[in-house]
């Protein structure tokens, strides 16, 4: 299986890069943008093969690692 | 007086903290890299600067769970004294021993300059060699140093004291503008509850040599080893 993590600042914390990104589509002419933030995504092949067990795993990952949870909150996607 | 430098690969603060550490200390610091878990008991544990595991996932988040970082947390709880320079900050509170992260800079660009700080507190083994409320000029060279917590977490920091550096401009206000990053309440250093841990991101170690353009970094290392003899 495969997990997909989607890591993302939490709302009311600062995002500079975000901010920027959404200045330049400005910009460029880009019309009706409202808040831009910016996130990252995290592709993981998993051996398990039991999609509960593998999100509870990549939650512990996530917990552990693959965000800050002081500042970021997290999202886990399992595909077979 | 031994000292211990924790070394990762991509760290490159190690040597001017060594340069300052046997200043101060009079002997020579041990280097410990990131993968060795036998940490020789020593009285003073620092986490030097850098880009350690070139800052992959965050500033910071690597270094914190590799091997040596485990016996540097059971010594922190120990009361062993622990030092987190700018990626050392980093690494301390992605390891979760000083409350907080830091985050990219407000402006979105590298800061390297010197910046004045004020020194929020004499009561720790760290800021023994300042007075409470001295103006120091020490540089910051980084890219992720915008201090963020929650709220509640600045206000406890700051009721009970453990804001130990806050940026401020050279007559020591603490304006928007002196502020190099963005971050939260201008802080620059916090302690942990017991102040045996501090975490700071400007560079106290580039501060010791006249030629470098001013000696007020000194104090820190001249105060932990006086408080640690």
């Amino acid at each position: 299986m495969k997990a997909i993590v989607h890591v993302t600042l939490k709302p009311g914390v600062l995002d500079p890069q975000g901010k920027a990104i959404g200045h330049a589509l400005g910009t460029l002419g880009f019309q009706g943008l409202g808040e831009v933030r910016q996130g990252k995504v995290i592709e993981i092949d998993l051996t398990e093969t039991d999609a509960a067990k593998a999100e509870k795993a990549v939650t512990a990952m996530c917990e552990k690692l693959l965000a800050n949870t002081v500042i970021e909150n997290y999202a886990i996607r399992i595909e077979a | 007086m031994k000292t211990a430098i924790i070394v990762f690969p991509g760290s490159n603060r190690e040597r001017d903290m060594a340069v300052a550490l046997r200043r101060s200390f009079g002997t020579e610091p041990l280097m410990i890299w990131h993968k060795d878990v036998d940490l020789p008991a020593v009285d003073l544990i620092v986490v030097p600067g850098g880009f350690s595991y070139g800052d992959y996932l965050r500033a910071g988040a690597m270094g914190a769970h590799s091997p040596v970082m485990r016996t540097v947390k059971e010594r922190a709880d120990q009361g062993v004294p622990v030092l987190g320079v700018c990626n050392g900050f980093q690494t301390l509170t992605e390891a979760g021993m000083l409350p907080g992260a830091l985050m990219r800079n407000a402006g979105l660009k590298f800061v390297c300059r010197t910046v004045h700080l004020r020194v929020e507190t004499a009561q720790s083994v760290f800021t023994s060699g300042y007075a409470a409320g001295q103006t120091i000029a020490v540089p910051v060279a980084h890219n992720d140093g915008n201090y963020y917590a929650d709220d509640a977490t600045l206000d406890r920091l700051e009721d009970r004291g453990l804001v130990a550096f806050r940026y401020v401009d050279a007559e020591g206000g603490a304006t928007e503008a002196a502020n190099p990053n963005g971050s939260r309440r201008g802080i620059a250093g916090i302690f942990n509850d017991t102040k045996t841990v501090l975490g700071l991101m400007p560079h106290p170690e580039d501060a010791i040599d006249p030629l470098h353009g001013g000696t007020d970094g000194r104090g820190l290392f001249d105060g932990l080893a006086r408080a640690l003899a």
